[in-house]
């Protein structure tokens, strides 16, 4: 996890390490100025000489300059090295998470992966911060302190050592003993943001049936939880505190105690007990700071194990080395495919021995009841998953062969569950080509019979979007994700039953228009309805993840069980292209 | 490529936040910030005891006994004794201080989180659809995690360090006056400095919560969107827009750290200064012989002049996380303040049942339901529930200045089932919008059962309504949970029966656990078709008198689908319903089908008249027009 982490501090490693060198300078000069104080007082007031004041004064003027310049230069290295460390940390867990594979993608919860992101890192960027002013400072000082109480007198010196060994001791004890409660911590803070994303996204559902007290119950019970467990971590580590006092106050009386004796018996002289006390209060205010920073840390150690954890997940799907980069055509070939989400379960698989192929340029339709698994099928094509046996061939060679990006850029596929993102309609459709002039967005929008409603709409083709799209209607949505996905001029075309709100006949002049703008392109339709696959060269009917057929849609009607109920259910009013 | 959304360049600031939040915090723990209060001078006196004791040490023990060289330590031990009582009190109470400042700033957290979110359950729709969910998110995290630190640690730590400098500015006035008003003002001086340099570390503390809201607004949207951005392998452009933000969050955050982290070096170094000057004035008085400085009292003075400024010291290192805090409590009262939807309804609904053809209210179930409408002279009248909608001359838009819909007349009668038809973007969806009340109408109205919907009380009115959307949200939980959702004390026997209406029993038995199984509320464990079910389910449950179907079976397979229309023939018998579709195979044997084209109703009737009419309709069906 450190060595993860430490990578991240490229870039600002200068700052990183000056901030720690400005930080020792400050340290020494703040030790100076005590050192000329008492200098002072002794050679300069009691015998009232005020060129001694002035001199001293100055040189202490001139000190604070210096250690006010150390401290400002610390400050501000440790803020750009802080910053950039945490800006660093979230550009390589979103660069990572850019890299996961679909499966990948299920692992996580969309809550936990914006917690890492964000509240993780900023715990880590404020303990960094922390660490390299504070980490420093603390340490130095206990040294010195330590240092002179043994100069001092090191028989009171052991006695000291014992307490602090003692305190030290318990300290780790507690943080500890805290590590896994704030763990556990962290992860409710997970299931709490996951709450709140879902409530935000659902308030449709909430408002519709009145459910806001009940929604309002169930997130103060998880935010009563975190309350408890929160509490009991910070109680462990709020100990902390009255065992330096303890220390403190046992120092204290023991150096009374032994300090009397040993100056009664002549052993040492009295101003030393001053110097003792001042000194003790060095070492237990350095400890107290260490220890407060190893709170930080060990409240940080979580987040940065989780940050770590994103960084370092592998995806499951990687691109090969030297993959091909050009797909010759739109072919493909499914031979003997078994596929699971899940590669450790054995013997149940959500597809089952699939093998077809359908040559380029043609139109694939795909039939199958909810559930049937139609979905997983097409997702085998760009290789958002990857079979678990068998091959998928797209223009005569294994998807595995493809560099992914070539792979999926000649793959457009529109999923099910469309997404916008929020943006012009410009900004959206350039998600399918960058480079697409105006023109050409238009031409792809008019293929999907979106441009007519854009054009009624007030900004034209600069109406913004709002995330997620919720300012346009479903329909709407899915001619847009058609469109967007037409622009990347693809060599294979999927639709995964994405035009399930646009009326018939809009649908009729999609399929329309594929056939007669984009013949070359292969097409692969799912769809519930038979009036928009019929027309397709192949019909494949899928059930439960088996094959159950295939062919057209005048053989499937002869032989095929599941189709002819199909298409006779929906004989009555929507079958619109049979009669047209 | 998605810019980000300016919504959060209008967002007001609100400089009394940290304030308000002070306030609710005094508000709710009162007595044990009056206990900490006293807990703190308990702690502090036992130090500033301690201090003494190391002084009598010397005067009252040691030098007695050097000067009678009896070694007689039973003083000493007597008075040692007493010391390990008062600290062992001081220890005390500083433990249960901390404890009690944990329930604290803990409890208030909690307190600022449920807050939040109770009132993010009240704001109108609109307020969702126009604001980034992640940047609502961050005034969770983000924004609530900034007032931690200034609770937990910044309160009790000025707390003590002010008592620490009341203490000793008494004490500096006894010895010399003018030594004292030098100490002094320096240390307004040092105050004015420090309160314009966090006058500039506000600013940007300010602004980087800001852009942290940004930022995770930004995210948010991404990981919700990245199996898109998978398949348009876009993840070179989303990076680079990432590392644009991430920038801008990284240069305010710096700046802000910057002037943050220069504020302790400069207090610090400033006591140093304050320092020298006191020992050269007081010197030169002494060596003068003016204001009866005496090198003793120079000597007092300047450790007290320490004593003066550690405590200043400290303060202003509280100051960085204070000023964070404000610029987090300024964006969550943002969304406090935001005005509630507002309701002025004075209708609700109640049990009732039938005494001598009277209704009367109950509060037995009895099954049936009515409208409780106030009359003028403080009684009331009984509207028996029918589930009769009517829009009279409805005009609306989600703009002001863009009308969706037009003069909508519209009569659903009780247990009539009404289906609007018509071209994506006609305005369907809009008009189920308006029967709940998730937007209020410009022009018209609307009533239900007669009464105007603006009178009902806007839970009761939902509660009447079950509505199935296209895009079907669940929530995390088990199936069964989810179908509850419908109606919070069905048994387990009532939410199978639904499942079993909706038709998803089956595919539930499937699962691993059956009705027990868990999803998450964006996972893809479900179909697209098989959420659906569920969402049937969960209207079917609530059992309300009006139900709007939108597109609600628009990713269910047909043969599904058929099974469905079985359920859902028998959910919609006595019951009006609203159907939107675009199959029009569901909606075929309505009463009543409207034609919607560009928010205007251009044709009704029922199918068959329709047909007749061989208008929109039947071209429509036959498919020979698209109605745009």
């Amino acid at each position: 996890m450190i060595s993860t982490l430490a990578k991240q501090i490229k870039g600002y490693k200068k700052e990183t390490i000056l901030t720690p060198v400005f930080v020792s300078l400050e340290v020494f000069l703040d030790i100076l100025i005590p050192f000329f104080m008492s200098k002072m007082v002794d050679e300069g007031i009691t015998p009232s000489n005020i060129d001694i004041v002035i001199r001293y004064g100055s040189l202490m003027l001139i000190i604070a300059i210096l250690a006010l310049f150390c401290g400002a230069m610390s400050g501000r290295y440790a803020a750009i090295a802080a910053a950039g460390f945490g800006k660093n940390l979230r550009a390589a867990e979103f660069k990572n998470i850019q890299n996961f594979s679909f499966m990948n993608i299920d692992e996580y919860s969309t809550g936990g992966l914006i917690t890492r992101l964000t509240t993780d890192v900023n715990n880590v960027q404020n303990s960094f911060q922390m660490l390299i002013r504070i980490a420093v400072r603390s340490p130095l000082n206990f040294i010195m302190a330590l240092c002179m109480v043994f100069y001092l007198n090191w028989k009171i010196a052991c006695w000291l050592l014992v307490v602090l060994v003692c305190l030290a001791l318990s300290i780790g004890v507690l943080i500890k003993k805290a590590g896994p409660v704030f763990k556990k911590m962290f992860k409710m803070y997970d299931n709490l943001n996951e709450e709140i994303q879902e409530n935000i996204s659902g308030i449709r559902p909430i408002k519709s049936f009145v459910r806001e007290d009940y929604v309002i119950e169930r997130f103060n019970k998880r935010s009563q939880d975190i309350y408890d467990v929160n509490r009991k971590a910070e109680l462990l580590m709020i100990l902390n505190q009255p065992f330096v006092q303890i220390a403190v106050y046992s120092c204290m009386l023991l150096i009374s105690w032994f300090g009397a004796h040993y100056i009664v018996d002549g052993t040492m002289e009295v101003g030393y007990l001053f110097s003792l006390f001042s000194y003790v209060m060095n070492l237990l205010m350095s400890l107290m700071m260490f220890s407060m920073i190893l709170v930080m840390l060990t409240m940080s150690t979580a987040s940065a194990n989780r940050i770590a954890e994103v960084i370092n997940q592998v995806s499951y799907l990687e691109s090969p080395e030297n993959g091909q980069t050009t797909v010759k055509d739109g072919s493909i070939e499914f031979d003997h495919v078994y596929f699971n989400y899940t590669p450790q379960v054995d013997g149940h698989y959500v597809l089952r021995d699939i093998d077809f192929s359908i040559p380029t340029g043609s139109t694939l339709g795909i039939l199958g009841g909810t559930g049937s698994s139609k979905t997983s099928l097409v997702s085998l094509i760009p290789r958002l998953y990857d079979v678990t046996s068998g091959e998928v061939r797209v223009g005569g060679v294994n998807v595995k062969e493809y560099d992914l990006k070539t792979l999926r850029d000649s793959v457009a596929m529109v999923l099910q569950k469309n997404v916008l993102f929020s943006g012009t309609i410009k900004e959206n459709m350039r998600w399918g080509d960058e480079h697409a002039t105006d023109e050409e967005i238009m031409e792809a929008c008019r293929l999907a019979q979106a441009d007519e409603f854009i054009q009624r709409m007030p900004d034209q083709y600069d109406t913004y979007i709002e995330q997620g799209g919720t300012n346009v209607s479903g329909g709407q949505r899915q001619r847009l994700c058609i469109a967007r996905a037409l622009l990347k001029k693809p060599k294979i075309l999927i639709l995964d039953d994405s035009t399930s709100a646009v009326d018939t006949k809009t649908d009729f002049l999609i399929r329309e228009a594929f056939r007669t703008k984009i013949p070359d392109t292969t097409k692969i339709i799912i769809s519930q309805r038979i009036s928009s696959l019929q027309d397709a060269d192949q019909i494949l009917v899928l059930d439960n993840g088996h094959f159950n057929a295939m062919g057209t849609h005048e053989e499937l009607l002869k032989s095929n069980e599941i189709y002819r109920t199909t298409w006779q259910a929906q004989q009555k009013g929507d079958d619109t292209d049979a009669n047209a | 490529m998605p810019t980000p959304n300016t919504s959060n360049k209008k967002a007001k600031l609100n400089p009394n936040g940290l304030k308000r939040v002070f306030k609710m915090v005094w508000n709710d723990y009162k007595w044990l910030i009056i206990i900490i209060a006293i807990l703190v001078c308990v702690n502090s006196f036992a130090n500033v005891y301690g201090n003494a004791f190391q002084q009598r040490l010397i005067d009252d023990y040691i030098t007695p006994m050097l000067a009678t060289s009896s070694k007689d330590f039973s003083p000493l031990l007597s008075a040692i004794i007493q010391m390990i009582v008062i600290y062992a009190i001081g220890v005390v109470a500083s433990y249960v201080l901390n404890r009690l400042t944990v329930k604290i700033s803990l409890g208030t957290l909690n307190n600022v989180r449920e807050r939040l979110f109770a009132h993010m359950q009240t704001l109108p729709i609109k307020y969702f659809d126009t604001h980034p969910h992640g940047d609502i998110m961050s005034v969770y995290t983000n924004d609530t995690d900034t007032l931690r630190q200034t609770i937990s640690s910044s309160i009790p730590q000025v707390f003590s360090s002010l008592i620490t400098i009341i203490m000793v500015i008494i004490s500096m006035f006894s010895l010399s006056w003018i030594l004292a008003l030098i100490t002094l003002s320096f240390s307004i001086l040092m105050l004015f400095i420090a309160k314009k340099i966090t006058h500039k570390s506000g600013k940007y503390f300010r602004q980087q919560q800001r852009e942290l809201g940004h930022v995770n607004g930004y995210i948010e949207e991404m990981i919700e969107g990245s199996r898109v951005i998978k398949v348009f392998s876009h993840e070179q452009q989303v990076q680079e827009d990432f590392d644009k933000i991430n920038d801008t969050l990284c240069q305010a955050s710096t700046k802000a750290n910057t002037f943050a982290n220069i504020l302790m070096p400069i207090c610090m170094n400033f006591g140093y200064v304050s320092y020298v000057v006191c020992a050269i004035v007081g010197s030169y008085f002494a060596i003068h012989g003016m204001f009866n400085m005496t090198v003793g009292t120079i000597a007092a003075m300047l450790s007290l002049n320490k004593a003066f400024n550690n405590p200043i010291t400290q303060i202003s290192q509280q100051l960085n996380a204070v000023i964070m805090s404000q610029a987090g409590a300024a964006r969550i009262f943002e969304i406090l303040d935001e005005p509630s939807e507002s309701d002025s309804g004075i209708v609700t609904l109640v049990r009732t049942k039938l005494e001598n053809d009277q209704w009367v209210e109950t509060k037995d179930y009895t099954g049936h339901w009515c409208w409780k409408h106030p009359r003028s002279n403080n009684g009331y009248e009984l509207v028996p529930l029918k589930g009769d909608v009517i829009f009279d001359d409805v005009t609306f838009g989600y703009n002001e200045d863009k009308t969706v819909l037009h003069d909508i007349n519209l009569y659903a009668h009780a247990g009539q089932k009404v289906a609007l038809v018509g071209a994506t973007g006609a305005g369907k969806t809009t008009i189920t919008n308006l029967v709940n009340r998730f937007y209020d109408i410009q022009k018209g109205t609307i009533t239900y059962d007669g009464i105007n919907i603006e009178l009902i009380e806007k839970p009761d009115l939902r509660r009447s309504l079950g509505v199935v959307l296209q895009d079907t949200q669940l929530f995390s939980g088990t199936i069964m949970d989810n179908i509850r959702f419908g109606k919070l004390d069905a048994t387990d026997e009532e939410c199978i029966a639904a499942a079993k209406l909706a038709r998803a029993d089956s595919f539930i038995n499937h699962l691993e656990n059956g009705y027990n199984t868990y999803i998450h509320a964006n996972g893809e464990s479900l179909s697209q078709g098989q959420r659906q079910l569920l969402a049937i389910a969960r209207a079917a449950v609530a059992n309300p008198p009006v139900l709007i179907l939108d597109e609600a079976t628009s990713s269910i397979d047909t043969r599904t689908e058929r099974l469905v229309q079985e359920g859902m023939d028998e959910l919609m018998k006595g019951r009006t319903v609203f159907v939107i579709a675009h199959r029009l195979s569901t909606i075929m044997n309505s009463d009543a089908i409207m034609v919607l084209d560009q928010g205007r109703i251009i044709e009704r009737g029922n199918h068959d008249s329709l047909i007749e009419k061989k208008g929109i309709y039947y071209q429509l069906y036959t498919g020979a027009l698209e109605i745009d």
